[in-house]
């Protein structure tokens, strides 16, 4: 009996590491095709590096997902860090540079100086203006192509053309990167916060008006007959949140206007937090309001906050952010059920950005393969995507800003509060081809980095499947043009 | 020789064209009879210039009223309103075009706009582009529809400069579009023999791809063929550092050259005054008087058969807003310019400013439907039958009530 017990226990014990066999071969082929591995990381990440798949293969699709998806749990690349110890000007706090172009321009209102003096001034503001651009540019363009958390990077470029500012406009420039880096802390955030962090940020106030919003009634209003502005508060509501068709009227956007009254900059941080914002009670409006038909009571700066509630809990801003990550992520027409189940996800968790891409990545729509390789890049995610595919080192990063000039899409600089469009529509055309592979052809041959030249193997594998035409004309051409070909095929410019 | 042989390239490749001018310039080719020689020039202020301060109704005290700080003095007064029929007065910082004011070549229709409400820029810009105002998803733009209804012989292919084609311009109509500017010829690598044979190899099928990298060589010949030295260095050259100014003269350069140019839309931003209205305006009026004026004159030649329509999405409110700026509101002014025009005079229903007249209490009502401008400009001056105009303004009635035309 004991004997048989014990033999028994040996069949179990086998079968069971039989059973777990089993189940790791069932992991195994339960593992997304090679095309759908791709898919994944072509959209959650701005081109495939031979560092990605090997990553993909060792810890699996989901395991990457899951990683993308909290990037503080993910340590920054050192290329990163080195580059960013290298740029000054976004070390600085950016209430410092403001601060130093004021004292500046005060200097320049003398009347005492000489031309001479005056020119050498004008010079120091602009380097100064300069400098925090193009350095907050270079920053930016780092991370696209060397960050390891390249959902953050992407969900940064959605964010910053769904919460636009112009570089031109005031002194936007002094705090481009600072705003880059509060949309970076909350891109898979909380929407509500990354809401609020654009509302205060100096860069917004600049650039939609709300720093000079004033209730005219009010002490400074009437002191400096100054009143109220509608730009930030249409925007708001058109852009950043209920969309154009999302039911609000003239009135909701001149209430809006009333509760953001006040809601202005501190550009001296001598009042607040020296983040630049500051709310003026005596700028603001400090009636009753109704807002989307309901009453908000005089409350000072908690009235924009409630506004911001109000409109981060409407239905409107749930279906309107939905329908433009689904546009992103997977199709210019993004299909509707997936529309639907983004917003019922956005309502339910209040807006939580991470929950709500966590869900589009394992929808049937985002995997079904008739949506892979269908969105046409930007010339911003092509270029990028073309230095990362490549794998080129050292990229000169002014060379690439002038790519993205060329194309019409330069980094910071769209003028139109919309903020840059993702579909094909907007970016194919004939100059723009002829760009692209001029572009493709000059990267080829080492336009961004003299002294690195592009592997032929690396690329077949960053590429991934050439269509059968591409790989035709690919052999049949002279061996020096087959990198140029490679990138500049329609397979590298969809994702 | 040089220009007829670059025409010559335009024909042999396509039947017509949309040709690039300059920044945001788009002309118009096609083939057509010696007798067409009427042309059409759309300009485009994006961002709503504030109409009330262009044209303004020094005779309204509610004007004056309702702007303290922003308001265009009276005609006598210092800054004044230049006065034109003793009711409205040109901003001064448009004297340029005064003189085609006094040649009757110039002409208003105020309180004009799209009859659908709109103040969203985006939307309102689109509607007026689509030319189908309150349907958004209408898929192409009336100038490129316009192209398509210019008898008899249809023009195939379309050309713009700038990367982005502008809404007016879409549809089916090919657009070729070409980098603006002075280093339009400057070589690039896809003009090399051997890259041009491999991308051409790769990009020969029909797909999208493929059809706009064939667009792009065909116009990068033509390009390359003369455009560097006659069409810009010509123009470009010159000292001045506007670019409106330029592209007027590089436009005016192409359809006065070439009887086949019939169209161009140009594009100037930044009218969105919300804040401190009056040192924007002092800076891009003079440019805008100075471009249309140029404009004017280098059609000269052919300024009878010639109309530029300038247009904007909509009017600001009539009151200024708290930063000696204006927001967004509805009505505006629409200029008219060319010799064909009976110009001198100020058109449409002007109904006052008076609030129980103003849309939603606060502005500018639109009492004309920008349509009813293009349209009589359309049938009488190019020519277009009632059937196209239809295709061209879907679900619109057209019954003309200014005579503007003479």
């Amino acid at each position: 009996m004991r004997q048989k017990l014990s033999n028994w226990t040996i069949i179990m014990f086998l079968s069971l590491i039989l059973w777990a066999g089993l189940i790791e071969s069932t992991k195994a082929s339960n593992e997304l095709p090679q095309s759908s591995q791709r898919h994944i990381l072509e959209r959650l990440s701005f081109g495939v590096t031979s560092a990605q798949i090997n990553q993909v293969k060792e810890i699996g699709i989901e395991a990457y997902i899951q990683s993308q998806l909290s990037p503080q749990l993910v340590s920054e690349s050192a290329i990163v860090n080195d580059y960013l110890a290298k740029f000054s000007s976004i070390h600085q706090e950016p209430i410092e540079l403001q601060k130093q172009d004021l004292a500046l321009r005060k200097e320049l209102r003398n009347s005492q100086l000489s031309i001479k003096q005056k020119k050498k001034i004008r010079r120091e503001i602009r380097k100064l203006n300069a400098q925090a651009r193009d350095e907050a540019m270079d920053a930016h363009l780092v991370r696209a192509i060397y960050s390891d958390r390249q959902l953050q990077e992407v969900m940064v470029d959605f964010w910053f053309n769904h919460f636009n500012v112009d570089a031109a406009k005031g002194s936007v420039e002094l705090w481009l990167n600072d705003y880059e880096n509060k949309i970076r802390t909350h891109a898979l955030g909380n929407f509500r916060d990354l809401l609020l962090a654009t509302a205060k940020h100096p860069a917004m106030l600049i650039y939609l008006d709300n720093k000079k919003n004033t209730d005219p009634n009010s002490p400074i209003g009437k002191k400096r007959q100054l009143g109220l502005n509608e730009n930030y508060a249409r925007e708001l509501m058109e852009l950043h949140t209920l969309g154009v068709d999302g039911g609000y009227t003239q009135d909701d956007v001149i209430a809006l206007a009333r509760i953001f009254t006040g809601w202005g900059m501190d550009a001296h941080g001598k009042k607040g937090d020296r983040q630049g914002f500051f709310y003026y009670k005596n700028r603001h409006d400090q009636e009753d309001k109704m807002f989307l038909g309901q009453k908000i009571l005089a409350n000072g700066m908690k009235e924009g906050e409630q506004a911001i509630d109000i409109l981060v809990r409407h239905p409107a801003t749930a279906h309107f952010i939905s329908y433009k990550l689904a546009q992103y992520f997977v199709a210019d027409q993004p299909p509707t059920s997936l529309v639907d189940k983004l917003s019922q996800e956005f309502s339910e968790t209040n807006g939580n950005i991470k929950l709500v891409l966590d869900t589009l990545i394992h929808s049937d729509e985002f995997n079904s393969p008739q949506y892979y390789k269908q969105k046409f890049k930007t010339p911003y995610q092509y270029v990028i995507s073309l230095v990362r595919m490549g794998e080129i080192e050292q990229p000169n990063l002014k060379r690439i800003r002038g790519m993205l000039e060329q194309l019409s899409m330069p980094l910071y600089m769209c003028l139109a509060p919309t903020g840059y469009r993702n579909t094909q529509e907007a970016w194919l055309n004939p100059q723009a081809m002829l760009q692209r592979t001029s572009l493709a052809t000059a990267i080829a041959n080492g336009t961004l980095n003299r002294s690195y030249l592009i592997e032929q193997k690396q690329l077949n594998s960053n590429f991934g499947e050439l269509s059968s035409n591409t790989k035709q004309v690919v052999a049949k051409s002279p061996r020096k043009l087959r990198s140029a070909l490679i990138m500049g095929s329609p397979e590298s410019m969809y994702r | 020789m040089k220009r007829r042989k670059f025409f010559t390239t335009a024909s042999l490749a396509t039947a017509g064209m949309l040709l690039p001018v300059g920044c945001n310039s788009w002309v118009a080719q096609r083939v057509n009879s010696a007798s067409d020689r009427q042309r059409l020039v759309v300009v485009f202020l994006r961002g709503a210039v504030d109409g009330l301060n262009v044209v303004v109704p020094h005779q309204e005290a509610e004007y004056y009223e309702s702007r303290p700080t922003i308001a265009v003095p009276y005609p006598q007064e210092q800054d004044g309103a230049i006065d034109l029929d003793g009711f409205f007065g040109l901003h001064p910082k448009l004297q340029d075009l005064m003189p085609l004011w006094n040649k009757k070549n110039l002409a208003f229709v105020h309180a004009s706009g799209s009859p659908v409400p709109e103040r969203s820029h985006f939307q309102a810009q689109d509607y007026i582009e689509n030319g189908t105002p309150g349907v958004k998803n209408t898929p192409d733009g009336w100038m490129n529809r316009l192209l398509a209804e210019l008898p008899p012989d249809r023009p195939t292919q379309a050309l713009n400069v700038g990367v982005i084609t502008p809404y007016i311009l879409k549809g089916e109509m090919a657009i070729a579009s070409l980098k603006p500017g002075i280093n339009s010829a400057a070589p690039i690598p896809t003009d090399r023999p051997r890259v041009n044979k491999a991308f051409s190899s790769l990009y020969s099928g029909t797909d999208a791809l493929s059809k706009a990298y064939q667009d792009g060589k065909k116009a990068r010949e033509i390009v390359l063929a003369d455009l560097n030295q006659e069409m810009i260095l010509a123009s470009r050259g010159a000292k001045s550092v506007n670019t409106f100014v330029d592209d007027a003269a590089e436009v005016a350069k192409l359809m006065v050259g070439n009887a086949k140019t019939q169209l161009a839309f140009m594009e100037i931003g930044g009218w969105d005054s919300h804040i401190d209205q009056n040192p924007a305006f002092d800076r891009l009026l003079p440019s805008l008087g100075e471009g249309l004026a140029t404009l004017a004159q280098g059609l000269e030649a052919i300024f009878s058969d010639t109309v530029i329509v300038v247009i904007s999405e909509f009017g600001r409110t009539v009151k200024e807003n708290g930063n000696k700026g204006t927001d967004h509101g509805y009505g505006n002014a629409i200029w008219l310019l060319g010799g064909g025009i009976r110009g001198g005079n100020v058109y449409g229903d002007w109904q006052g400013l008076d609030q129980s007249v103003l849309y939603e209490g606060r502005d500018l009502p639109v009492t004309t439907d920008f349509r009813a401008i293009i349209s009589p400009i359309l049938q009488q001056h190019l020519a277009i039958s009632n059937a196209s105009l239809n295709r061209i303004f879907p679900d619109y009635q057209f019954t003309n009530k200014l005579y503007f035309l003479a």
